[in-house]
């Protein structure tokens, strides 16, 4: 932060650590920067189209008050009046709550997420709500019903998904922090492929009191920003235990800040996952992870391959937990509450308006989805499938229980490829799935992952992301690890990756 | 469980009614085909042997969680049916439940 801080541009292009210490110094108001990012909404997304809905009038207000909170001697948090955009998958009070979704269109809901609770108390300045794949489903956003987003490094590409607009808002310089959601990968797949950093923290670490559930055993809130420190500072504003999340862990917030800023891998010892490579890997992927993990032996770890031979299995039984949990979670979506109805013309029973209102507002993910749980969960397939699944997630845990024996976080390439074009996958839907293969793992475990850019693909020039794994409420690790990776190649470039990105 | 497993197209318009989805015909090609090819992928699991293995439900299993049984206010009538496709009288207004014959 320097006094050279004057237009609205720059403050757009500052950390949100940058940011809130100078809102906190007083040499800019949070009125100002919340102005800054609206107008760089207003100038880019028609482009982008990371927000469904863009909030003016409640974020002047919200950062006017911390504003006038500040004038009253108030010490607040380092957060404060830094603005910040919300996956729609998230519950707000007086903003709509779409889950990119045309069944719940126009839906605004009567209560906050914790996490959003949280955000508010903390003077976080919620700027929208950004656009996802329907109900969390998907790698590319294009399964959104309101249109896909598109990625700022190149708008012909998928910004990734499901929480591609959370990613894409950070990347755009729309907003400087994001919150996602990652069942499967939605947070660190857009983080890969548009040279972001997300974090999937552990499960139950942030509570899921709001989230509008895809599969309750896997969803998990979590921190997009530009910078690991950043992501650190918002991490530690929506962690901790809540009563009103029966999934919520009890005990404190692993000292994530701490380790961002220490950011120091010496004495570390580092796993590669043998099975993480190979075919379907895009060579330029595979030689940014590989220098990446030469990296780490400069930096002084040590760096040993690790065998998880179950995790080839995991992306089946991941297509079989998490249809089965997502076809009874979206039971729900019935018409009768809340969100739409179709064919309520005293002609037709309750139930016909019911499959009338699911067939008109869920896209066709939603809809495959759907039927694959109910038939894994039928009578006669029940064990074959979700049981054999569930079995296989045991053997998942008990790899990464091995590894964990030897080393104290396992590294891989995010994604398998770089950015892939608006259009490539979207009705097919195993090529779709294949980008979630090397996140899944950590999901079905309830572990904690990151994942950091480490540079442009030599084949595309397009951004690759590094992940990082670390065990049940060691998060902290990753901000280590994933802060010393940020903090040296930082060096060696001169700047940040996200500079790199062409102008809007 | 083989990894030829299959799905009919009578399988899948059966589906689609236990979930309540009112497919048309073109989904229900489509469907089919689409999710023969996932389900023949996902059916490599039953490759694993899992006889002495115990079932994860959740990753981080917790139990017996409670929390102090104190008042809190819920949502008012008015919110609590501000989402509502049709309201009336206070109440949530839905289709008939019971069929023409009943």
């Amino acid at each position: 932060m320097s006094a050279g801080v004057s237009t609205a541009s720059d403050l757009t292009r500052l950390t949100a650590a940058q940011t809130g210490a100078a809102i906190a110094a007083g040499e800019i108001s949070a009125v100002e920067t919340t102005r800054a990012h609206l107008e760089r909404i207003a100038a880019v997304d028609a482009r982008v189209h990371a927000f469904l809905h863009v909030d003016a009038e409640g974020a002047l207000a919200a950062a006017a008050a911390v504003d006038a909170r500040r004038a009253a001697g108030e010490q607040l948090g380092p957060l404060a009046g830094v603005p910040i955009a919300v996956k729609d998958v998230i519950a707000t009070s007086g903003l709509p709550t779409t889950c990119g979704s045309r069944i719940l269109e126009g839906w605004v809901p009567p209560y906050d997420a914790t996490v959003v609770r949280r955000l508010r108390e903390a003077g976080v300045v919620v700027l929208g709500k950004t656009n996802m794949d329907e109900f969390a489903m998907g790698s590319s956003t294009e399964h959104s019903a309101y249109g896909p987003t598109h990625n700022p490094w190149d708008l012909d590409r998928i910004p990734g998904g499901s929480g591609g607009g959370s990613a894409a808002s950070v990347a755009a310089f729309e907003a400087p922090l994001a919150i996602g959601t990652d069942t499967g990968g939605s947070i660190r797949q857009p983080a890969a492929v548009t040279g972001t950093v997300g974090v999937k923290p552990t499960y139950g670490g942030v509570s899921r009191y709001g989230l509008v559930a895809l599969a309750s055993s896997l969803d998990q809130a979590g921190p997009c920003a530009r910078t690991v420190l950043d992501a650190a500072l918002l991490h530690e504003i929506i962690a901790g235990h809540d009563p009103l999340d029966s999934t919520s862990i009890d005990s404190p917030t692993p000292p994530v800040v701490e380790a961002a800023r220490a950011a120091d891998v010496r004495g570390m010892r580092i796993g590669v996952v043998r099975q993480f490579a190979g075919e379907g890997y895009q060579p330029g992927v595979q030689q940014r992870f590989t220098e990446a993990v030469a990296l780490f032996e400069d930096l002084g770890a040590t760096v040993v391959e690790v065998d998880c031979p179950n995790f080839d299995y995991a992306l089946p039984a991941y297509y079989l937990i998490l249809p089965s949990e997502c076809s009874s979670n979206l039971a729900r979506f019935d018409g009768m509450r809340y969100g739409l109805r179709v064919g309520d013309d005293a002609t037709h029973s309750a139930e016909e308006v019911m499959a009338l209102t699911r067939a008109a507002g869920f896209g066709a993910e939603a809809k495959r989805r759907i039927i694959l749980g109910t038939y894994a969960l039928s009578s006669g397939y029940y064990d074959a499938y979700y049981g054999q699944a569930q079995k296989v997630r045991t053997l998942i845990v008990r790899d990464f229980d091995a590894a964990f024996a030897q080393v104290d976080v396992l590294v891989s390439p995010t994604t398998p490829t770089t950015a892939f074009p608006l259009g490539e996958r979207v009705d097919d839907p195993m090529a779709m799935y294949l980008a979630d293969l090397c996140t899944i793992p950590s999901n079905l475990a309830g572990n904690a992952s990151m994942s950091v850019p480490c540079g442009l693909s030599p084949d595309d020039g397009l951004p690759v992301g590094l992940q990082m794994i670390a065990p049940p409420m060691a998060d902290d690790r990753l901000y280590r690890v994933g802060g010393a990776v940020e903090a040296a190649l930082r060096d060696r470039w001169g700047h940040l990756l996200i500079e790199e990105a062409p102008p809007l | 469980m083989t990894s030829s497993a299959s799905i009919t197209r009578a399988e899948v318009a059966h589906l689609a009614n236990l979930a309540r989805l009112a497919l048309t015909d073109d989904e229900l090609d489509h469907f089919g085909d689409q999710l023969a090819v996932i389900i023949g992928a996902v059916s490599r699991i039953g490759d694993l042997e899992t006889a002495d293995v115990p079932p994860t439900s959740h990753a981080l299993p917790l139990t017996n969680v409670v929390r102090e049984d104190v008042v809190r206010p819920g949502l008012t009538q008015e919110q609590a049916l501000a989402g509502a496709p049709a309201a009336e009288d206070g109440r949530f207004r839905v289709p008939r439940i019971l069929g023409e014959e009943a």
